[in-house]
């Protein structure tokens, strides 16, 4: 009796310790954006000498000084704009890819594969350069379609992967099906093989809008004007512009990060499968959430 | 009406190969073109002075920058691998059992990986900066006893990389957390269950089953680690207020001074050239070792 007694209180103990441990990494995590969020309610002056979480003023001002004169309106609008265009484009150019790429027959099909495919393997940290260049050439820099191309084209290797996989195990009685009663190619891929593919399309979106939202480089060389400019750089150039007004910046981060983090929580599972599945693991290195 | 069916099969991929040639390949083979060359990125191109491997020999024996950045980055990834995988390692150790709020930590943990290097580099300045004399950890410490311990984190030489480097590892440890837990959810439970019918104890068991079963995830976090820390920037870019980060620059920072500071874009790609090699052989590694996990 003592004995289990004594193995019951052991195993509490250890509970406790085990929780303590990770609701002290958990309150580290949190900490910095609550900080970020609280600050962003408080006014210049007292914004360090008051270091309460809880305000005692809520200065909603704040965020309609940021979103006006600051001109965050502007760039929350414009990563609105690329998020979604570099999303749509590649989810329909890399389904495209991807069923071709798993269904049907042309010469050069293999090889085409293995070049997208070493794209994903080979890191180049100075393409910015050489894309810097190009845009120039192109009259596209300082434009958001060159922006968007760009994009576009960061997310297109690792999604045509995910998809392909995808495609490789589905079953092909449904499109034998469609193409009996008369459905072209195309058709089948629109009808058929996209609606099928839903929860893979649903990763795919997630990470690269996560991708998009978070972009920083390409976004600081190929814009100059601040009216393209999304977020991230623009966050960067307010720090530069004024004599830091904290409240103000920090209205700017949250409006920044809260978008990311309820799109996050809202879509956790897919993030979740998406990290922990083998594919996830490509993600990281490439989109480098 | 073969032919046409070929040629209808191209119509899918040509979007993605147009894209991919004009946006991957084409600055690929630009950025070894312009790698010989010296070239301030306004004139014509035809103008730029042709260098052989000048700009190479300068990266590897005159540009001490370089190499303290190509360090930093070393340093950096040295902690990360440590002490963030294993704090990583010990979370998921510390979720893989029947605990209650399982869920609320792992949504936790993830917070800061989705978040941009940039908000969390700003947001982590602001907390640590020493400007405006706002330094919320200096307060903290004076508040708790230890005014001693007030420090100029960021702009003291001695402790800005550090500082950066764990920042970095509160970003960047929920990777490997997730990862981490799913490899140990794999572990049958049995294995634990009979070596504690053996007699087992916890450590035992820990040292024995977890940290051998675990070996193949542990090498492929720590590849991951590696590549990913050896490239971050951003959020060095958001720490320390300027993509001229001085001591604590790392390569693309360097690259980006190349481009942005000098102007000198051939010197740009060739140190781009030069560190893409380095992550290459990084990524072969990886590739060998992942082979060996899966026979």
């Amino acid at each position: 009796m003592k004995s289990e007694l004594y193995y019951k209180s052991k195993k509490i103990t250890l509970n406790i310790l085990i929780h303590l441990f990770l609701i002290s990494v958990a309150i580290t995590c949190l900490y910095p954006l609550l900080w970020m969020i609280s600050s962003s309610f408080k006014t210049q002056d007292i914004i360090f000498s008051d270091i309460s979480l809880i305000p005692r003023h809520f200065h909603f001002e704040n965020y309609i000084n940021a979103w006006r004169e600051g001109g965050f309106g502007r760039n929350f609008l414009n990563s609105i704009i690329y998020t979604a265009s570099v999303v749509f484009g590649i989810v329909i150019i890399s389904s495209l890819a991807a069923y071709a790429f798993a269904r049907l027959r042309f010469p050069g099909r293999n090889l085409l594969f293995i070049m997208f495919m070493a794209a994903m393997m080979i890191p180049i940290p100075g393409s910015f350069v050489a894309l810097y260049v190009l845009l120039n050439k192109l009259h596209l820099r300082n434009t958001p379609i060159g922006y968007i191309l760009c994009m576009i084209n960061v997310g297109l290797s690792t999604s045509i992967f995910l998809l392909k996989t995808f495609f490789d195990k589905l079953p092909k009685e449904l499109e034998d099906a469609a193409r009996i009663d008369g459905c072209s190619k195309l058709g089948i891929w629109w009808h058929v093989a996209l609606p099928l593919a839903k929860p893979v399309l649903a990763v795919v979106v997630v990470f690269n809008a996560l991708s998009v939202w978070n972009e920083y480089i390409l976004a600081l060389i190929i814009f100059d004007s601040r009216k393209f400019m999304p977020l991230q750089v623009a966050l960067k150039t307010f720090q530069g512009e004024f004599v830091t007004n904290y409240p103000l910046l920090m209205a700017g981060l949250t409006i920044t990060a809260l978008p990311i983090i309820l799109v996050y929580l809202f879509m956790q599972k897919y993030i979740v499968n998406g990290v922990t599945s083998g594919s996830g693991i490509r993600m990281k290195k490439l989109f480098n959430v | 009406m073969r032919f046409k069916s070929t040629l209808e099969n191209y119509i899918f991929v040509l979007p993605a190969v147009l894209i991919f040639s004009v946006f991957y390949i084409y600055p690929f083979i630009q950025i070894f073109h312009l790698s010989f060359f010296d070239w301030d990125g306004i004139i014509p191109f035809k103008d730029a002075i042709p260098l052989g491997w000048g700009n190479f020999k300068e990266i590897l024996f005159q540009d001490p920058s370089w190499w303290q950045a190509m360090r930093n980055a070393g340093y950096i990834t040295l902690i990360a691998l440590t002490f963030q995988n294993i704090l990583a390692f010990l979370l998921a150790w510390a979720c893989d059992r029947e605990i209650r709020m399982k869920n609320f930590y792992r949504v936790i943990f993830f917070i800061p990986p989705v978040l941009s290097e940039i908000v969390v580099g700003m947001s982590w300045r602001f907390i640590i900066n020493d400007i405006d004399g706002a330094n919320i950890i200096n307060r903290m410490l004076a508040g708790i006893g230890f005014p001693n311990l007030m420090h100029n984190w960021l702009s003291d030489p001695n402790t800005a990389l550090t500082t950066v480097a764990l920042v970095h590892c509160w970003k960047g440890f929920g990777w490997g957390f997730l990862i981490f837990l799913a490899g140990l959810q794999t572990i049958p439970r049995e294995l634990y269950e009979a070596a504690r019918v053996d007699g087992a104890s916890a450590w035992d068991s820990f040292r024995k089953i977890t940290i051998p079963l675990m070996i193949p995830v542990i090498v492929l976090v720590a590849i991951l680690t590696i590549l990913g820390t050896m490239q971050a920037f951003a959020l060095i870019i958001g720490l320390v207020g300027g993509e001229f980060a001085g001591h604590t620059s790392v390569p693309v920072l360097r690259i980006l001074a190349s481009m942005r500071g000098s102007s000198r874009f051939g010197y740009a790609c060739a140190q781009g050239i030069t560190f893409g090699m380095v992550l290459v052989v990084i990524s072969f590694i990886q590739y060998r070792f992942s082979k060996k996990a899966k026979e």
